[in-house]
Formats: structure tokens, C-alpha cells, sequence
């Protein structure tokens, strides 16, 4: 399906696209669109098989290490990477062609895109092929010294490395729009997928260093030890800045299409621009607060970043007041007349407008969300639920809330639009959101109240903690863990139902006129434009200063206070995969690295 | 730049609101446990070991491995301040002493420090909260306050 030959020469751009509905674009940027939305959201399938999966062992439904064939630690890894990686990657980076293309009225580099498309591709197949094989049971955050097989990493680094190149044409595009629009204010959707990849790219090369220096050549056996904590300063320098990566494609619609879809108009469009450059500076600086618990990081260092990510909320806090204020302006126009009216006069229901469903419901799950979170990063608080259920209660009502259902309802919009078909069961199609948020409620709360309770994440209860015939038997985690279970089943129908919608739409004959079409929304005011906050270089230094501050510390730590580097252990037995070799002169303080292993 | 009179006001309170969070977040040190001490690594810390230094103050060096803390059964008496000196053998594990709010990270090669007052006797389960291996679910161990077998 390489592309220059089908493509058309000749591109037409129609002078005013929005007002005709849509615009046209050349056939291969569809088809890039349809595959970077229909690979994840195949592979979807998987992760969301293992997320229904790991409910029924939590709740000791099942007793067993393995159902079908798979681990439930391979399953969780599937889960992981499948959901959070590559479903994310994906939908980000046909999310960017598609508002950058629409915004800027002019098509991406055509080579360039589908060359980010097999990297990401073939970086996919690798991963998946290795934690399919069993050979990378490493869950997603794949701390060493654990090692999975060097392919799973290589397809990682492949998949990122991809999602890279786009970046480097949409700028290209950014200022050769600039240069013909000195004067006017860069569309916000544009501002934002710009900001999102930038971020992208700073955070993942701490991932990129992590994977390609210190664990490719130690998982192929060529340097002997690891040093784990600077590893795992390195992911979360990467790790905290993703969960923003999946987040702004949302606030995006947040912004642009939102109020646009409820009737109504933008409150402040320059409060979207000050919250983007405020996750411009903060997204990234604050992953140590991932690490209160870990040895060898100075408090100090701890705390500052604390503090940081209580920045992190400023955008945040803009964007809840921004949306509400958009949402209370259309619900007035919709004739709503008391304080709190408008909620009662929004479109929640309306299969037209299915999007804003999937959007609506993801905002309401993220004030959860945004609260549990704000507990995570108080480092006093953290001690009660640092790494036990609280955390994916947590994190389902981010990445699977309004992060998931945004990349689902934009997915199949996007789809739709720019093939032309009509959906596939509209009723069920704005019913499922609904369904979704139900489901995360009421499986996040077990995971929360569980937290509270010292129930672990990522742990395979059904053997023991939840097994009545175990030693460990846990009965306290039985509540809790059944309403896991209740909420997962739920979310599994809503998320089998949409796939069933995305792929029987897929299966639809066109019937209308296939273009790219987003909703655009108006401001309320007429702001005029403030060159700060249509200039990326002073947030560009900003942010560099905050990330040396903020993260040269934290290195130094890593790096000078471990000893022994650790060698490689896979997750099925106690001893290295290879002793670590005699010390020599120039492995770190000679003294202490001798054999530590070898006195077991 | 247009301000809202609303939007000025909500800037107010976030800001406010904020501040109590922040500070919050530093009264707590005081109180509740704070972050895990700092340490270098040092060999010593690695064999599991419980010391006594007098009656109400303990040391215990937590030897987490695949899948099993040494020591896996501490006892002490009521009131006993205890040293938690955490390391790995192998992977990295977790250390969730339950109810006590002690949440630490095992890392080989890195020496985790935590200091923990028990007041009310009882058995304080400690769970592995990371992955760590096929085993990770049968990972866990006790603090026994008071039992009169530690007499």
C-alpha cells in the first residue's frame, strides 16, 4: 500500500473549507488515516480481552496462573502496551495529520507519513510478537533488572522513534503557514498538537536513552550490569510526560470541539493557549513524584518535583473552568435559565452529535481522576497508596476515561467523516460512552477503596490473596476486588460494542461525500492576539530551564548512589541469567561491586 | 488580554486552593511518615538481619527476593521503633507494611530507609506491591507486635 503511485498529483484544497463542511484530501492521507486508526483499535481487542481477564483472577475467579494459554503477568504486559502505548501513539499521530492537515489547509509530506506509519508498524509487530511468544512478560513500565526479549524493546523504541518523524514535517508546514499568516493567530488545534509532540519528543528521548543504551546491549548480554535506578529515573522522565501525551489530544477536543458540538461557543480561547504552554513547561519536569518510594533519590529532589506537579494542575484547573464556562454558555442559548440549568439542556443523547457523548462522559470520570491524582502526587499521602490498587483506579479514570473514550468517539468520527460512511448503529454508538462510564465507576472505586486497604497492584490475587484454600487468603479484598469484577464486565460490553460500531461502520458502503471534517468552535470574545502565547521560543528556553533544574539533580543521584549494577533476571527464575563477571578496575568503586551475587 | 470577572475569581481560588495543598503536603512530613531516608549503598545492608539496639529499638535489614522477604517474620514488643533497611537480591519488589503507611521500593544495588513507630499490637501483614517475577502473588511477610512468643 506504498503510496506514490496510487497518489494524485494534483491536490485540491478547497478556498473555504469550512463552510463547505470539509475538506478534500488526497487519498493516501485517508488511507494513512484509516490504518493508524484501525491497527490500534484491532489490536484493542487484545488489550481489552486482558483487562476483562485480570478482573476474573483478581476476584478469584480464577485460581490459576494462566488461562488459555496466557500468563496473567503476559496478559497484563499485553494489556499495558496494547492500551496505553500503541492504541495512544497511534490515534496521536493521525489525530496530528488530521488537525494540522484541516488547521493549516495544507497536507503532510505523504513519504514522510507512511514512513512514521511502518515504524511504528513494524516496531508494533515486534513487541507484540514478543509478549505473544511469552518471551516479554515485563509488564508496560519494564523495569530492569527483569528482562524481557531484546525484540520487545527494539519494537518499542521502533514504535516511538516513528512517532517522531511526523513532528518534524508538521513544523515545517507550522512555519511556512507562519510566514503567510505573520499576524494571525495560529489555530489553537494546531498550537496543541504542536505542544503535544513537542513534549513527545523531549520526554521520549530519556525512554529512547533508557532503552537503546543502557537495556538493549545489557538484555543482548554485551554490558554486563545495569544500573536500575537511573533506569527507572530515566522512564519516568518519559513515564509521567506520556500520560500528558495521551491527555492533550483530549483537551484539544476539549477546547475546539466541544463547545463547538454543544451548541455553543469557546469561552476564552486564550486560556487554551496559556494552559498549553503551562504543560509545555510542566508536563515533564515532575516524574520523580513516580519515584517517592524508591532508595537512592535525596528528599529534596523528591519534593521539589512534588511541588512541580501541583503546577502540572494550573492547566488543568483553566481548562475545567474554560469547558464548564463553554458548556454554561451553550446550555443558556439552549434556553437554560437557573444557576446550574444548562447541564439538563445539553445535546447528551443526540446520535448526531455522538462525539460530544464520548467527550461529556470523559470529562465528568476526569474530576475523579484529577482528584485521586492530586493524592498521588502529595508525597505524604503517597506512603498509604504508592503501588497498590489506588494507582490504576487512579489511572483508568485518566487514560481510560476521558483519554479512551476521546480516542474512540474522535476515532470513529474521523473515520466516518473521511471515508464518507454513516455509522453503524448510532443509538448503540451514544449509548456506550454512557455504559463506559458506569463501568469505570464502579471499577474504580473497588480499585480505590482496595488501595486504602493494601491490596497490590498488579498481582495475580486469584492464587492466593483471593483464594479461600490459601494460606494468604485475604477476605478484606473481596468487596473490593467483586467490584472490580462488576465494573470490568461493563466496561468490557461497552468497549466490544464500540468496536463492533468502528468495524461494522468500516464494513459500510460510502454514502456520503468523504472529506476531513472537525467541528470548529468560536470564541465568546474576540481576543486579540498576544505574540507570547503565539511564539513557541520563550516557553521552549522556559521549559529547558525548568527540565535542568528539575532533573540534573536527580541524575546525579541515580548515578552516584547505587552500588552494584544488576545483571539480568527473567521473571521465571530467582538466578541471573548470567553470574556478573569478576569486577575490574573500571566498574564503580571497585571494592563494592564484588560479587554480590555470588554469596547466595 | 480579556479577564472575566468569574475567570478572576476562579483564578483567586485555584490559587488558594493550591497553596493549602502544598502546604498540606509539607505540614504532613511532621506528622506521618515522610519520604524514605537517602543512603548510599552499602554491602552491609545486604544480609538480612533483626537488631536489637535496646527495648523499644529495632533494626531490620529486609532482604527482598524472588519470592520471599528475609526475614519473614519479625517480632517485636509493643511501642518498638523500627528501622526498615530495604534491598534486593534480584528484581525489583515492593514493601507495603499494611496500616502503617511504610511504602518502599526494593531496587538491587540501592538501600531504602524507613522508620516506623508501633503503638497497638497486632500482625502487620508486608506485601510485595511490584512485579517481580511468576511468584510476585505468594510474596509476603508479618511484623508481629506484642506476641508472647517474642519473650
Amino acid at each position: 500500500m506504498t503510496t506514490q503511485t496510487t497518489e494524485r498529483r494534483t491536490h485540491r484544497f478547497p478556498a473555504l473549507g469550512l463552510e463547505q463542511g470539509g475538506m478534500q484530501i488526497s487519498r493516501s492521507l485517508k488511507r494513512l488515516i484509516y490504518w493508524e486508526l484501525g491497527i490500534p483499535l484491532a489490536l484493542l481487542s487484545i488489550g481489552i480481552y486482558h483487562g476483562l481477564m485480570q478482573v476474573i483472577y483478581r476476584a478469584g475467579v480464577l485460581q490459576q496462573p494462566a488461562f488459555a494459554k496466557l500468563d496473567y503477568y503476559q496478559g497484563l504486559t499485553l494489556h499495558g502496551v496494547i492500551n496505553a502505548i500503541v492504541l495512544t501513539t497511534f490515534f496521536a499521530v493521525a489525530f496530528g495529520h488530521a488537525t494540522i492537515t484541516f488547521y493549516l489547509k495544507r497536507e503532510i509530506n505523504k513519504t514522510l507519513g507512511w514512513i512514521s506509519f511502518w515504524l511504528m508498524t513494524v516496531g508494533t509487530a515486534m513487541a507484540a510478537w514478543a509478549m505473544l511468544a511469552g518471551k516479554a512478560s515485563v509488564l508496560y513500565t519494564f523495569y530492569p533488572p527483569l528482562k524481557g526479549h531484546p525484540l520487545f524493546y527494539l519494537g518499542t523504541a521502533l514504535l516511538i522513534v516513528g512517532s517522531w518523524i511526523p513532528l518534524y514535517d508538521w513544523a515545517r508546514l507550522y512555519r511556512q503557514w507562519k510566514r503567510e499568516n505573520p499576524t494571525t493567530k495560529t489555530p489553537l488545534a494546531v498550537l496543541g498538537t504542536l505542544v503535544n509532540f513537542i513534549i513527545w519528543f523531549v520526554c521520549t528521548l530519556a525512554v529512547a536513552y533508557e532503552v537503546l543504551v543502557l537495556i538493549l546491549p545489557w538484555a543482548l548480554g554485551w554490558t554486563p550490569t545495569i544500573n536500575v535506578t537511573l533506569a527507572r529515573t530515566l522512564f519516568w522522565f518519559f513515564g509521567h510526560a506520556l500520560v500528558y501525551f495521551w491527555l492533550l489530544p483530549a483537551y484539544v477536543m476539549y477546547y475546539n470541539f466541544l463547545p463547538k458540538l454543544a451548541g455553543g461557543k469557546l469561552f476564552s480561547d486564550t486560556a487554551g493557549r496559556i494552559a498549553l504552554f503551562g504543560f509545555l513547561l510542566f508536563s515533564v519536569p515532575v516524574g520523580v513524584h513516580h519515584q517517592f518510594a524508591d532508595p537512592s533519590i535525596t528528599k529534596g529532589v523528591k519534593l521539589f518535583q512534588g511541588i512541580l506537579t501541583f503546577g502540572v494542575a494550573i492547566p488543568s484547573f483553566i481548562t475545567a473552568f474554560t469547558i464548564a464556562a463553554s458548556l454554561e454558555y451553550a446550555g443558556r442559548k439552549r434556553g437554560a435559565k437557573s444557576l446550574l440549568g444548562f447541564f439538563a439542556k445539553l445535546p447528551y443523547l443526540d446520535p448526531k452529535r455522538f462525539l460530544f457523548a464520548y467527550l461529556i462522559c470523559g470529562l465528568f470520570i476526569f474530576i475523579f481522576g484529577g482528584l485521586t491524582g492530586i493524592v498521588n502526587s502529595s508525597s505524604v499521602l503517597n506512603n498509604t497508596i504508592h503501588n497498590t490498587a489506588w494507582l490504576p483506579g487512579h489511572f483508568h479514570m485518566t487514560v481510560a476515561g476521558p483519554v479512551f473514550l476521546a480516542i474512540i468517539g474522535m476515532s470513529l468520527y474521523m473515520y466516518s467523516k473521511t471515508a464518507g460512511k454513516k455509522i453503524f448503529m448510532p443509538r448503540v454508538t451514544v449509548i456506550i460512552p454512557y455504559l463506559w462510564t458506569i463501568g469505570i465507576l464502579i471499577f474504580s472505586t473497588g480499585l480505590s477503596w482496595g488501595g486504602l486497604i493494601g491490596e497490590p497492584r498488579r498481582t495475580n490475587l486469584g492464587m492466593t490473596y483471593l483464594n479461600p484454600k490459601h494460606a494468604l487468603y485475604t477476605p478484606e479484598w473481596v468487596p473490593t476486588t467483586m467490584l472490580g469484577l462488576l465494573g470490568g464486565i461493563i466496561m468490557f460490553i461497552a468497549a466490544t460494542l464500540f468496536l463492533v460500531v468502528f468495524f461494522g461502520t468500516m464494513a459500510k458502503k460510502r454514502t456520503e461525500e468523504a472529506v476531513l471534517e472537525l467541528p470548529v468552535s468560536e470564541s465568546i470574545h474576540d481576543e486579540k492576539r498576544i505574540p507570547l502565547l503565539d511564539s513557541f521560543k520563550p516557553w521552549l528556553v522556559t521549559m529547558a530551564v525548568i527540565l535542568v533544574v528539575a532533573y540534573v539533580p536527580a541524575f546525579i543521584d541515580a548515578t552516584r548512589n547505587p552500588g552494584p549494577g544488576a545483571p539480568r533476571f527473567t521473571p521465571d527464575n530467582p538466578m541471573p541469567v548470567q553470574e556478573v563477571p569478576a569486577p575490574t578496575s573500571n566498574v564503580i568503586k571497585g571494592d563494592k561491586t564484588t560479587s554480590y551475587n555470588k554469596t547466595r | 488580554m480579556i479577564i472575566d470577572k468569574f475567570e478572576k475569581k476562579v483564578i483567586l481560588i485555584t490559587g488558594a486552593v493550591l497553596s493549602l495543598f502544598i502546604f498540606s503536603m509539607l505540614y504532613g512530613r511532621s506528622k506521618y511518615n515522610d519520604l524514605p531516608e537517602c543512603l548510599p549503598f552499602d554491602k552491609a545492608y545486604t544480609e538480612p538481619k533483626i537488631t536489637k539496639l535496646d527495648d523499644k529499638t529495632y533494626q531490620v535489614y529486609v532482604v527482598a527476593s524472588m519470592w520471599q522477604f528475609q526475614p519473614s517474620q519479625i517480632y517485636i514488643p509493643v511501642g518498638s521503633e523500627v528501622d526498615f533497611f530495604v534491598s534486593s537480591k534480584d528484581v525489583v519488589h515492593g514493601f507495603n507494611i499494611h496500616e502503617k503507611n511504610v511504602n518502599l521500593m526494593a531496587v538491587y544495588g540501592n538501600i531504602n530507609k524507613q522508620t516506623v513507630k508501633f503503638d497497638e499490637p497486632g500482625v502487620y501483614k508486608i506485601t510485595c506491591h511490584e512485579y517481580c517475577g511468576v511468584g510476585h502473588q505468594n510474596m509476603q511477610a508479618e511484623v508481629i507486635v506484642n506476641d508472647p512468643a517474642a519473650k
